[in-house]
């Protein structure tokens, strides 16, 4: 970098350990950068232990940000500046920082004790070593700096202390040219209760921005313009508060109660401290005491005529899995979201994976499809979420929604879509029987959903359960045919969704490009940009992201039919492949990786030029 | 006992019957339990159609099918779940809740303490016949120590549960037992049930006439029943043994008294709303030459609703105009205009 250049993109990584306030630090500059203008893409990464040892490398606690004058899908392979809190947190993070780039550190995070607890020697200091001569290093003691500017409050040292992020992220603010008004805002409503942490946070960051501005440890600062975005008006978002107010939203739309029965689980547990604020919309948020509890709840609430929905991870979805086949035996509409993680067992809690899908697709006994469909991206689980409830209501079957940890905690801008740009939603619940007909529980119309009697309607009592039924009466029935019969309306049910979803096209390139790339879910803004700068560089890629798993957009294999080279990328051992070979007979190859992370460019982009 | 005044019948018991053949054993008791349901809903001044049965797997789950109101046979064990999200979406509705002592005690444990704890407006009809009949014949949760049974040919080695007593550890607001040989008896649990604010817990002994023949004879048959058995009502004595025996407390300690012998002013006076008394009760279990108690052991009112909880938190933050406040919310974070 030089002198007071302008810049396209920069990445950050602020690390520390995971009691220093990293995360708060991560989100507030994200939340600024939206608010200038920039193009942004998050990705908070920490431990699975709240408190892990301090000082220590599994207790190191990361949050990366790409900001930029363009459009920006991902939070970048490589970052321009590192920010250190501690010995630990550089020891983690400098492999993955540019030649020549930037780390700032708090020197007090590297005396003789944090070297130790990082595992480091003494000896080899890695601030003198000479390990670092390759990169610019800001050094500052921040720890000392930050307790001197509060010392005027009545804080205790550990609280003093614990205002050193405000301390970092004012130096990052000036080294970027940025405004802290939104931050003071921030902290002014944080601690609205607690005046001396207020003013003491709000010191610190001024402190930080002014030691930065005043004492020349920067050359220069750095200009990062605006992004050119259409009109409208926008707000930062994650994907666990755009899926919370979808699914709000299709209950506002529909004017039908939203009922969630939901047990704590990383990392779904966001939605459910979402939902559990908007009880005045006629939302109800049952915290059960178990998996199985919270999506039976679910099913007994959509029984009785509200939009049930259950929120889980892959081990809690595991335990839901006889009562889906319920509801998918019953008929009734249920929502259940995946915010999947890393796999199996208790796996990774807080790392991404997508090693959900054929548990999503396959996972439960007998003949028993699911509508499974999947969020390509923060903002993008507002809509996929809308989807997922408008679908369930309308076809009187379950829906699986997939999202991840990656987007689950990701934040990006988002352009508000309001309720009159959302398509409307017709319920099959019912209260009256029409005029001279007699109610029939599974009595079907075109497209074989059912129209349910909600409990409470006079001359329309009747008994559901998870024996098979006769088709049409809803009776009991062990006839083979019959069982049959169900068996394949119940899958036709889900086929017939694929004349609701929509058609799906190239995301880049056409059907004349030399290759394709098919990705589904999170993965959308990595491997758009890895095509994008593979063309760039000459190659002729396309690229087909599927956000409709089951059923599958109906011109889906009329797409992909023309390329005799097709690459399936996903962050798994391969399962969306799977599917791809067995329906279609392609001999597809897979982009895949099982780290807990989301794929770098690199990655995706090496295994295609190693085939073509 | 004075039950609140009932309505003029919506409904008779012949109109609950359903078009559906009704399956169980012949001889087994079930078909008690179900006749004495279907005998108290018509006086209970409630139309049919605000009645929702859920239940669990097992025999006894079979029941909603015969009974013409809503219903859900669900899955094994799920039924308190079930119902809880039934009542909570629809506070209206008079929900039931079938089980037996596989579904609840065993496989659905969690769920029926949890349930109980919680204390929504439901009630729990647990039909216990000590044995799993639907498997055909394997040792359940309330078998007794050294039962021979298909998957216990050398005998039951875990000692059983005893519900009562686990109802009242896990916060149950009201506690109940009655058997299938009685049938009013059973009908004014099942209406005081109805009439509980609150989680009712009815324990139903009910002969499985198949798998576990008998194995409540002691309390029913006629001549041991008096010895056998202690009805409770609110107010009196605790006297059973055709009046000739009774219960004293001698400070924690029931003691079995003649009743030629004592004052009768001295017996233990029983009271529903004692949960130290209804602990003691809930031991006459396994205690030796002490009758089984019959009747509500416990019954208690200011406990919190859980479904009422639940409402009123809707009710106080309730938007009137929910698309304007939606739009407001979306925005609400700090948000920016680009022109």
């Amino acid at each position: 970098m030089q002198s007071n250049h302008s810049y396209k993109n920069i990445v950050v990584k602020f690390a520390g350990d995971s009691g220093d306030g990293v995360q708060l630090t991560g989100t507030q500059f994200a939340e600024t950068n939206a608010l200038f203008g920039n193009d942004i893409a998050t990705f908070p990464d920490f431990p699975a232990e709240i408190r892990a040892p301090i000082g220590t490398l599994p207790g190191v606690s990361g949050y990366q940000i790409h900001f930029s004058s363009e459009s920006v899908l991902t939070p970048g392979d490589l970052y321009d500046v590192l920010v250190a809190l501690n010995a630990a947190a550089l020891k983690v993070n400098i492999k993955l920082l540019k030649p020549n780039g930037i780390i700032i550190v708090n020197k007090d995070g590297f005396d003789s004790r944090n070297l130790r607890l990082a595992g480091i020697s003494e000896n080899d200091h890695p601030l003198t070593n000479g390990s670092l001569d390759n990169f610019t290093v800001y050094e500052a003691d921040i720890t000392q700096l930050t307790k001197k500017a509060v010392s005027e409050f009545n804080l205790g040292n550990k609280e003093s202390e614990r205002c050193k992020n405000m301390f970092v992220l004012g130096m990052v603010y000036w080294l970027f040219d940025r405004e802290i008004q939104n931050t003071i805002q921030f902290l002014e409503k944080r601690f609205s209760k607690n005046e001396d942490l207020m003013k003491a946070n709000i010191k610190a960051l001024q402190a930080g921005y002014f030691f930065s501005e005043t004492s020349e440890l920067f050359s220069s600062q750095y200009h990062i313009d605006a992004a050119e975005t259409p009109a409208g008006l926008y707000r930062s978002i994650n994907g666990n508060q755009a899926t919370a107010l979808g699914l709000l939203a299709a209950s506002v739309k529909s004017n039908i109660p939203l009922f969630l029965g939901s047990y704590p689980i990383t990392p779904a547990s966001d939605i459910l401290h979402e939902l559990s604020k908007h009880k005045g919309y006629d939302v109800m948020t049952f915290q059960a005491e178990d998996e199985i509890a919270g999506v039976c709840a679910a099913i007994g609430a959509s029984y009785a005529g509200h939009i049930g929905i259950t929120t889980s991870s892959g081990p809690g979805i595991a335990l839901k899995t006889e009562a889906i086949g319920l509801a998918t035996m019953l008929e009734l509409p249920l929502v259940i979201c995946n915010i999947q993680r890393g796999g199996p067992s208790t796996g990774l809690p807080t790392k991404t994976e997508q090693s959900d899908l054929l548990q999503a697709l396959y996972g439960r006994n007998g003949e028993c499809p699911l509508v499974v469909i999947a969020a390509s991206s923060p903002s993008d689980c507002y809509e996929m979420a809308y989807m997922a409830v408008k679908i369930s209501l309308e076809h009187t079957v379950p829906v699986m929604f997939l999202s991840d940890g990656y987007i689950a905690n990701g934040a990006q801008p988002w352009k508000i879509k309001q309720l009159d740009e959302l398509p409307d939603i017709q319920s099959h619940f019912i209260t009256q029987v029409k005029e001279g007909e007699v109610y029939r529980p599974y009595q079907r119309e075109e497209n074989l959903s059912r129209f349910h009697a909600i409990p409470g309607s006079e001359g329309m009592t009747h008994r559901i359960g998870g024996l098979e039924k006769e088709n049409i009466t809803g009776n009991i029935s062990y006839e083979g045919a019959n069982h049959e019969l169900m068996v394949k309306i119940r899958a036709q049910k889900v086929a017939n969704v694929a004349h609701q979803i929509p058609l799906i096209e190239f995301d880049q390139g056409d059907e004349n490009s030399d290759c394709l790339v098919i990705g589904w879910g999170s993965t959308y803004g990595s491997i758009f940009t890895a095509v994008t700068e593979l063309k760039s560089e000459g190659l002729n890629v396309a690229q087909l992201h599927l956000k409709y798993i089951n059923p599958l957009p109906l011109n889906f294999h009329e797409k992909l039919k023309p390329f005799k080279h097709v690459f399936v990328a996903e962050l798994n051992n391969g399962q969306l492949i799977k599917l791809i070979r067995e329906q279609f007979l392609i001999d597809a190859l897979g982009i895949n990786k099982i780290q807990g992370q989301p794929f770098s460019l690199l990655e995706i982009k090496e295994t295609i030029k190693q085939h073509i | 006992m004075e039950l609140t005044e009932i309505q003029s019948p919506f409904f008779t018991s012949k109109d609950l019957e359903t078009d559906q053949e009704v399956r169980w054993c012949p001889g087994c008791g079930d078909y008690a339990i179900l006749k004495s349901v279907q005998n108290v809903l018509p006086e209970l001044g409630v139309p049919k159609h605000q009645f929702v049965f859920i239940s669990g797997i097992g025999c006894s789950s079979r029941f909603p099918y015969y009974m013409d109101t809503y219903g859900m046979h669900s899955i094994h064990g799920r039924a308190a779940a079930i119902a809880t999200g039934v009542k909570l979406a629809n506070p209206e509705l008079s929900v039931w809740m079938i089980t037996g002592d596989g579904d609840s005690l065993s496989i659905g444990g969690n769920h029926l303490i949890h349930t109980l704890r919680r204390n929504p407006d439901i009630n729990i009809l647990l039909f216990n016949n000590e044995i799993y009949g639907l498997t055909k014949g394997q040792f359940s949760p309330t078998s007794h120590v050294g039962q021979i049974t298909k998957s216990s040919p050398m005998g039951v080695a875990d000692s059983p549960f005893n519900p009562l007593a686990l109802a009242l550890g896990a916060g149950s607001t009201f506690v109940a037992r009655t058997m299938d040989r009685d049938l009013k008896h059973q009908q004014l649990m099942y209406k005081r049930a109805y009439f509980h604010k609150g989680t009712s817990l009815v324990e139903i002994y009910q002969n499985c006439n198949v798998f576990n023949d008998g194995a409540f004879d002691v309390f029913t048959a006629k001549g041991s029943k008096p010895e056998t058995t202690l009805f409770l009502t609110h107010g009196q004595p605790l006297v059973f043994a055709e009046g000739t025996k009774g219960i004293m407390l001698q400070g924690l300690t029931p003691v079995i008294v003649e009743l030629d012998k004592v004052n009768k002013d001295d017996l233990w006076i029983h009271d529903e709303k004692d949960l130290t008394k209804a602990h003691l009760l809930s031991q006459f279990f396994d205690k030796e030459h002490f009758p089984r108690p019959f009747g509500v052991i416990y019954a208690i009112e200011n406990k919190p609703v859980f479904n009422e909880v639940m409402k009123q938190q809707i009710v106080d933050s309730k938007i009137e105009n929910k698309q304007l406040a939606f739009s407001k919310l979306l925005k609400s974070s700090s948000s920016w205009e680009i022109k």
